[in-house]
């Protein structure tokens, strides 16, 4: 038997060469040559020029940096805190209440309502809000003179106190879905008898929430948090697409700042640099991801 | 339990539902009013606003658009563009995946945890990079750079999720087979290769619709309007001030349809997908 599957193990590492070749030219050299022209001055043109760690001093003292930095915590409040909460809410409410009273259908019905923001491009979601958030006579503007509050329409985009939090909104109203599919999903493993016997011995629905539901399906709270906080440290076309940044840098992300010193500026060698703390963070926290879970799995036997 | 009681809990089941139906129309308001405001003529929006109903099905706002960008094009750019990575990146995974999960090669765990850290590495720190190797080999500008980028960012996401699957493959099938004289690439092809199909064909979509909504990278590589996708094209007639308000939300209308079919189209497979692969 032993031999058999020595056997059987013979032979696939041929399978692994176009793989190899394809990582090697699409993701290892360009990620390594990023790194390397972090170290440079560079337009773009010409020979880079090493200039050591320049590049990541400026780094640190660079305001404009600490701006986009900032407004990437403000991007997980939006993308990752605010629709975990109501992702865990809501599908407890679909599962537990709706379902129960008003069937599955209904509940299926709230569920793919909610994903529809999910489906569109990042690109298509931003000019969609981009249109409804139109300076002047915009459809959000039209709306609230229209129920009278006149005094509440504003340049939501243009104004630098009003364009994060507008931001924030659209990434709220684009995240939720998320959440909600995969919360839904894992409820599916809470025996329901468990819930009942909660309720015989005086739970509350909030204490059967907070102690029985969320415990069960910590794991899948755990994923959801890691890759929309990724998402939320990467988000790029939204920002494209509604402000560029702006105004000032009241919407700036490190992704759209890298892409500006690669593309408009010709600071490739400070743009790289942006990029590879962007990526060092990202790696940090997956493979926290990696550790956490696996040893998840572990301790749930798998 | 009392009548009053009785009440109070049919009135609160109620209630529920009117939240929630209220939570949903303002998810769905974005929608809503875009279409609206595509059917729409200009002068209808000049003088009764955004949120009026529209006196008629006016088609000239996105009739207008369509010819603007050649939009037709723009279609088939995608489709080309995304079918090109869903074919290739699935191919790549399954080969990635069959000597990882079913051959079991030396040194997997690694290349495991290789293919979910490249998975989840920002774009941004390729970019210049592929931007610059792109115009020295003359892909610049070309559908095929995208295609080839794409298919082995996906792809790093199908070896993880094929490769899982394939741990747990049927070892007997595998073994009489190969008592049997049957060479790798035919025990791929003929055995494992239609076994996996429901796995292959989840993938497939995603990488599709991965592909389809991307926006960084194809705005990086794709600078004649006639390369354009369908997200880079009407993303990028923002802004300029050519287009009137209602062919702008008739813009919006097109880059969301395409979209909508996909999820009725593959809606079973995407909520399989989703909540089996939920890394992404």
């Amino acid at each position: 038997m032993a031999h058999k599957s020595a056997s059987l193990n013979k032979g696939y590492a041929p399978f692994l060469i176009p793989g190899v070749i394809a990582f090697l030219l699409v993701i290892i050299l360009p990620f390594l040559v990023n790194i390397g022209a972090s170290f440079t001055k560079w337009t773009g043109i010409g020979t880079p020029k090493w200039i050591g760690l320049a590049n990541y001093v400026k780094l640190i003292g660079d305001v404009n940096f600490w701006a986009s930095f900032r407004n990437n915590l403000a991007m997980i409040i939006a993308m990752t805190i605010i629709p975990t909460i109501i992702g865990l809410l809501l599908s407890a409410i679909l599962f537990d209440y709706i379902a129960n009273k008003f069937g599955r259908g209904m509940s299926n019905f709230f569920r793919a309502g909610f994903y529809l923001p999910q489906i569109l491009p990042v690109a298509i979601a931003g000019v969609v809000w981009g249109w409804i958030l139109q300076p002047g006579s915009g459809a959000l503007n039209e709306l609230l003179k229209s129920v009278g509050l006149d005094s509440l329409a504003r340049n939501w985009l243009g104004d630098a106190s009003t364009a994060l939090p507008s931001v924030m909104g659209v990434m709220v109203w684009f995240q939720i879905g998320y959440p909600l599919v995969i919360f839904m999903a894992a409820l599916q493993r809470v025996d329901p008898e468990l819930l009942e016997a909660a309720a015989i011995d005086g739970a509350t629905w909030l204490q059967k929430f907070y102690y029985i539901t969320i415990q069960l399906i910590r794991p899948e709270i755990f994923v959801v948090v890691l890759t929309t906080t990724i998402h939320a440290l990467k988000v790029f076309g939204q920002i494209y697409v509604l402000t560029r940044g702006g105004p000032g840098t009241a919407t700036l992300v490190p992704s759209y700042y890298s892409y500006q010193n690669f593309f408009e500026k010709a600071n490739v060698g400070y743009g790289s640099t942006i990029a590879t703390v962007m990526t060092i963070i990202i790696i940090l926290l997956t493979i926290v991801f990696i550790n956490v879970q696996s040893r998840q799995q572990v301790a749930e036997g798998f | 339990m009392t009548s009053a009681s009785r009440i109070i809990h049919q009135v609160g089941k109620y209630l529920s539902l009117i939240v929630l139906t209220a939570l949903l129309l303002i998810m769905l308001a974005p929608f809503f009013i875009v279409t609206l405001n595509a059917f729409k003529t200009p002068d209808e929006y000049a003088n009764k606003g955004p949120i009026s109903m529209p006196q008629g099905l006016y088609w000239g706002g996105i009739e207008q658009f369509w010819k603007r960008v050649d939009f037709t094009t723009k279609l088939l750019n995608s489709a080309l563009i995304s079918i090109s990575v869903a074919i290739l990146g699935v191919g790549l995974s399954l080969f990635n995946a069959f000597a990882l999960g079913i051959g079991k090669v030396k040194g997997r765990i690694l290349l495991l945890i290789f293919f979910v850290v490249a998975n989840t590495l920002p774009h941004e720190a390729l970019a210049y990079p592929l931007y610059y190797f792109a115009r020295l080999v003359k892909l610049y500008d070309t559908q095929l750079a995208v295609i080839l980028i794409f298919s082995v960012i996906q792809s790093a996401y199908g070896t993880y999720l094929l490769s899982s699957a394939f741990s747990t493959f049927n070892k007997e099938l595998l073994e009489a087979a190969m008592i049997d004289g049957c060479s790798k690439i035919r025990l791929l092809l003929n055995i494992v290769v239609p076994i996996s199909m429901p796995t292959l064909s989840v993938l497939f979509v995603f990488f599709f619709i991965w592909t389809w909504n991307e926006f960084f990278l194809p705005l990086v590589m794709l600078i004649s309007n006639s390369k354009q996708t369908v997200p880079l094209a009407i993303a990028v007639l923002q802004g300029q001030h050519l287009m009137d308000a209602t062919q702008s939300a008739a813009s919006a209308l097109l880059g969301i349809l395409p979209c909508i079919i996909f999820f009725i189209l593959f809606q079973r497979t995407l909520t399989r997908g989703i909540t089996a692969g939920s890394i992404k």
